[in-house]
């Protein structure tokens, strides 16, 4: 392309920016086209899963659970005390040298295959109560939570009988019991990251799920009742914070897997200083998201979406910082903008719904005050044009332009529907960007050029890297982070490291 | 005989395509097309078709559908009572609900052009006629362009050409684009739709860069296939020449239309096509000046899931007549 | 060398070259009156290794250590160690920063080969080692023994540099049109805490699984006997090993290792020590960047010895990050 032409070209694209907007309006609208529900059950009130009973709490309190796009109460839930975290830890040791430990592996295999195969067959169930619970739209918690929780269960069995393989034939034994701790923007699956290889490596567990998600968590916890396994090889203690706090510091538990902020993550790292529990962690991200001109643009602002909205961006491995080549810079810009107008935003279990509510009136603050700072700062701030349902927690899709490396929107995680947009010249100056965070959990690349996608994938210090793709996960795939996103990997042949004891 | 001369009399004066060598692997340094990625690409048409059309969107939809149907019949069996046939059809696609329809256009090999033309008088159903020796295009481009101008002064409204896949795969950019411009002139005041043959192009790139050819060549239309070769329309491969489209208007502000052709038969594809549509390029395009279905088997199968949604009964296919 | 014939004209060395006075009065009047034929031996200034330079504190502290087999050697008997502090290990940790990713880019093969120098640098510099253990207190034939089995630790690593991948990395068979894989990379900076004993050996076997995989390290060495440690950056320092790659502090692990635990740019941690307090402190200052550390208690000696324990691929998987990466397969 001559100079002249391509002056010519840019230019008039450059126009087309300021004028020629696609219309995306009422010509033809979607009906409402809501999941039906009436054949869900949720019980009023869940007890403890304890020793493979359901046991009211010793605190005898309980707490309710609400939808976030209604605010609605869904159930009241048994908050464990101190006391109720022992007993399940008790529960667990016993179920660990009575049963698990004593258990053939192919045994342990198939009761882990058949937790898999109920959770295939309620699939559609977990997931409608997924997306009332956590307000993630139905197509989400259909099409990716509760397959891939059930695809961990899957995987995962296999190893149970094939662990001699995995460390190169060193001999490897289980840890014994194991606290795990999940967060609340993907509820089911991460009970299934945490428990399947927990259990295919021999151990007992006790879960502690979200407090404003508690539910599917419950519904696992039946279903692994119906699977007949042991008494206690399975826990489930419902509650907040304190509740996480009494299972980090109970003496009788071996090992702790955290997935959830930074901040959490290093106070759970300090407490088990000096006890040998093992530990690993999963936790925050800022990933970058880099776009090459060379790119298939479309695309990449497929990606760009499914990078960041995807889950109303509740998603620790989110590519919130959209870095992108300046020659791109506004045609992409230009493209995300008419592609945030069809995103529809609303009732989570509608189907057609792309984003959904946010998951608790807390992070809702949370994400305002961090887009007020971005608007603060001085970038220029774009929303989708999206009614908000009156009653729920709802952010609308957006975006900033003009953010600086060192703006709070460019360094903090939002943990929400917010991307910050900023350009690079040159490939160099890309992947320091990129790297100029604490973080490393994940990153996106965006290029047509082979070559050019494994030197960056070299140079940034992530734990995932996505060329011309974002947010793939699959149980056969390590996933965890570099520096402050935490330690260790789940998933994978990597991932059972996280469970046993090389001999 | 066409020769390399007549390319650069007919070009309608976009010079810049002409620059580099011409012939095989010819360069041509103004067309740089976007990379597709298929996967991506797939996903996104794939996402898509998992929005749920229901009720009053569903019955919109498949009105819709069927005024930017082209009715098409292109076989050698054809004949003139089987255009008159699907004229009647394209006028009034149901005798029952006389609020359907009618379809956009017929589309007919040029010998029926004035048949159709006179079945079809007085109404706003276009007769849209193949050209340029269709479906391979393996003609010199003197036949296809005589080919068209008979079929325009038959009486065609529009005209349905064929690139030069051969031309487009050896990487001669400059004779797919010249014959596609002489071709736009030799239609005078019919449209032009160019037809891709996308299953003969091997991948959403090579689709891509027809795509823009076509389009800076003067195509009214894009079009993605003849219906003689498998796989003809795919949803993504409509997404791909749905994206050139939207490049196109960023760019210049002209909105050129899309007709996915061969392989659409059901109501449901149908829905999923006006969705690609209207998340891509908007409700400005929902419409038969912009958006057409070449089909044949479409229509009745649209009728079917009409008259269900209507009387909430399961249809069977013999209560619609087969034209 | 006759090292008892040179005892006296090296304690005189030493005295003078080290500027401190000794314990013992009068070594500058012996030399004074050495005969004609005796030769003034030049003893050694035992200096940390940082950047791939031999410096001092930069505190201006030292400790002394005394010999444990007596006068041997050009040395004195008592010789002054630098006492690393704080700003050191903020040196040396830069030092092995900027050494870092150069070293990572080299080809496996090059760091391999590297390691073998070293190997190599130590077989024909084990005569001094082992005269060095001996100072730092162990029979001829546990020296020997140590020193030989330093050398073929340093053989296995070298051996072992273009095989982590191999080992540790997969093909993700990922369900749907992608294909994933997993590969090893370096942590960046590790700080290893030296066991005391085996001074040589439990220096080799910690600092070398680190910089096997790319990593650069900064190490405490033993406290007990840093002497050795000194020869052996010197061994690293004419192994053709880039400078700052493994930078080797003299100091205390009460002093130092929270200090290491604590700097943000260092992104692991191996800590050999044997006393819980200190471990507890140094994970708990490690949390403040969520560094990957490992603390352990003191093995037996014999238990560095044994190849089926203390080498392997566990050792350099200590400090790996995985990183998975994904792409499409398509057209």
């Amino acid at each position: 392309m001559s100079t002249q032409e391509l002056s010519r070209t840019k230019s008039a694209i450059d126009k087309s920016t300021a004028s020629l907007a696609l219309e995306f309006g009422h010509a033809w609208d979607y009906a409402p086209a809501p999941e039906a529900k009436d054949h869900v059950r949720i019980q009023p009130r869940y007890d403890l899963f304890v020793g493979g009973r359901w046991t009211a709490p010793k605190s005898g309190k309980y707490f309710l659970t609400t939808s976030p796009s209604t605010e609605e109460s869904l159930a009241e839930v048994a908050e464990a005390s101190a006391e109720d975290v022992d007993l399940a830890v008790k529960a667990a040791r016993t179920a660990y040298e009575k049963y698990w430990a004593k258990m053939r592996p192919a045994e342990r295999a198939k009761y882990i295959f058949r937790i898999a195969r109920a959770i295939q067959e309620k699939a559609r169930e977990l997931a409608i109560v997924e997306s009332m619970d956590g307000g993630k739209p139905i197509k989400e918690s259909r099409d990716v939570d509760i397959p891939l929780a059930a695809a961990h269960f899957f995987y995962h069995a296999g190893w149970a009988d094939k662990l001699d393989y995995a460390f190169h034939g060193r001999k490897v034994r289980p840890l014994g019991v194991a606290g795990q701790i999940i967060p609340w923007n993907f509820p089911l699956l991460m009970a299934a990251w945490k428990i399947a290889p927990a259990l295919a490596c021999g151990n007992t567990v006790v879960l502690k799920p979200a407090e404003t998600t508690p539910l599917t968590a419950l519904l696992l916890a039946h279903i692994i009742e119906e699977a007949e396994l042991p008494p206690g090889v399975v826990n489930i203690v419902t509650g907040a914070g304190p509740t996480g706090a009494a299972l980090v510091a109970h003496p009788d538990v071996n090992k702790i897997a955290f997935t959830g902020s930074t901040e959490v993550g290093k106070k759970i790292q300090k407490a088990i200083a000096g006890s040998r529990k093992r530990l690993t962690l999963e936790l925050g991200g800022k990933a970058a998201n880099v776009i090459f001109g060379d790119a298939p643009l479309d695309q990449a602002v497929e990606g760009i979406v499914n990078g960041i909205y995807f889950n109303q961006g509740h998603v620790c491995c989110a590519g919130s910082r959209l870095l992108v080549e300046e020659s791109v810079h506004d045609v992409v810009v230009k493209k995300l903008k008419d592609r945030l107008q069809n995103l529809r935003l609303g009732d989570p279990l509608d189907k057609n719904t792309d984003v959904g509510a946010i998951n608790s009136k807390m992070q809702l603050e949370k994400i305002k005050e961090l887009v007020a700072a971005g608007e603060h700062e001085g970038a220029t701030r774009y929303s989708a044009p999206c009614a908000l349902p009156d009653k729920g927690y709802w952010f609308p899709p957006t975006f900033f332009t003009g953010a600086a490396q060192a703006s709070r929107i460019a360094r903090e995680e939002i943990f929400g529907p917010v991307l910050t947009v900023m350009t690079f010249r040159t490939p160099d100056e890309a992947v320091e960007k990129a790297n100029n965070t604490m973080y490393g959990l994940s990153a996106g690349i965006w290029t047509d050029k082979g070559a050019k996608i494994f030197w960056m994938a070299g140079k940034l210090k992530a734990g995932v890297i996505w060329g011309n793709t974002y947010n793939k996960f699959d149980p056969t795939s390590p996933f965890g982070g570099y520096k402050e996103s935490g330690f260790g990997r789940e998933g994978g042949r990597h991932g059972l490291s996280a469970y046993v004891e090389v001999v | 005989m066409s020769t390399e001369s007549d390319h650069a009399k007919t070009a309608n004066g976009t010079m810049e395509f002409r620059a580099g060598t011409p012939g095989r692997g010819g360069g041509i340094p103004l067309f740089a097309p976007p990379p597709v990625d298929q996967i991506a690409v797939e996903e996104r048409a794939a996402s898509l078709a998992k929005r749920s059309i229901k009720k009053a969107a569903k019955v919109a939809g498949l009105k819709l559908a069927i005024r930017m149907m082209d009715l098409t019949t292109l076989e050698g069996k054809d004949t003139a009572g089987k255009v008159r046939q699907l004229c009647r059809k394209a006028l009034t696609p149901l005798d029952s609900d006389p609020s359907l329809g009618p379809c956009a256009a017929i589309c007919v090999y040029p010998n029926f052009v004035a048949i159709a033309k006179e079945a079809l008088a007085g109404s706003t159903v276009k007769v849209a006629s193949v050209a340029t020796a269709f479906p391979s295009g393996q003609s010199p481009l003197s036949i296809k362009l005589d080919d068209t101008k008979r079929a325009v002064d038959f009486g065609a409204d529009e005209i349905d050409m064929v690139i030069d896949r051969g031309a487009m795969l050896a990487g001669d950019y400059a004779k797919v684009f010249d014959e596609i411009a002489a071709t736009k002139e030799a239609c005078r005041h019919a449209h032009l739709k160019v037809i891709l043959e996308t299953g003969e192009l091997g991948t959403y790139d090579v689709v891509r860069k027809a795509s823009d050819l076509a389009i800076a060549a003067g195509a009214d239309f894009i079009k993605t296939s003849t219906g003689k070769v498998q796989p003809a329309a795919t949803p993504p491969v409509t997404l791909v020449m749905l994206e050139a489209i939207r490049d196109h208007y960023y760019a210049t502000g002209r909105k050129i239309g899309m007709k996915p052709a061969g392989g659409v038969r059901t109501a449901k594809q149908s829905l999923h096509y006006l969705v690609l549509v209207k998340e891509t390029l908007g409700d400005a395009w929902l419409t038969p000046d912009l958006f057409r279905f070449g089909a044949s088997a479409l229509l009745n199968d649209v009728l079917m899931q009409l008259e269900k949604e209507r009387t909430g009964v399961y249809q069977a296919s013999e209560d619609f007549s087969k034209d | 060398m006759d090292e008892k014939k040179e005892t006296a004209v090296a304690e005189a060395s030493a005295a003078s070259t080290a500027g401190v006075s000794t314990k013992k009065g009068g070594p500058l009047a012996t030399a004074g009156s050495a005969s004609s034929k005796a030769r003034l031996r030049v003893a050694k200034a035992y200096k940390m290794y940082v950047g791939g330079a031999f410096v001092r504190s930069e505190s201006g502290r030292y400790f002394q250590v005394k010999s444990d087999a007596g006068q041997t050697g050009p040395d004195p008997e008592t010789v002054n160690v630098p006492r690393g502090s704080r700003k050191d290990v903020r040196d040396a940790v830069l030092s092995a920063k900027n050494a870092q990713e150069p070293w990572a880019a080299r080809t496996a093969y090059n760091r391999g080969q590297i390691l073998y120098r070293l190997a190599e640098v130590l077989e024909s510099r084990k005569d001094e080692l082992v005269m060095s253990l001996a100072r730092g207190g162990l029979s001829a034939d546990d020296a020997a023994r140590e020193a030989d089995a330093a050398v073929d630790r340093s053989v296995y690593y070298a051996g072992f540099a273009d095989k982590v991948s191999a080992l540790v990395a997969s093909h993700n068979p990922v369900s749907g049109p992608h294909f994933g894989f997993s590969v090893p990379e370096p942590l960046g900076v590790v700080c290893v805490v030296a066991p005391p004993r085996p001074a040589l050996l439990g220096l080799v076997s910690t600092v070398l699984p680190v910089i096997t995989s790319g990593n650069s390290c900064v190490v405490l060495a033993s406290d007990v006997d840093p002497r050795t440690a000194v020869v052996f950056a010197e061994c690293l320092a004419t192994s053709d090993l880039p400078g700052g790659v493994v930078n080797v502090l003299t100091g205390h692990p009460h002093e130092l290792a929270t200090q290491m635990a604590k700097h943000r740019e260092v992104f692991g941690m191996d800590v050999w020590v044997d006393d819980d307090k200190l471990a507890t402190d140094v994970e708990k200052a490690a949390a403040d960047n969520v560094k990957r550390v490992k603390t352990h208690g003191l093995p037996a000696v014999e238990a560095w010895l044994d190849e089926s324990g203390a080498q392997g691929i566990g050792w350099i998987e200590r400090f790996l990050e995985t990183k998975t990466i994904w792409h499409p397969v398509g057209l």
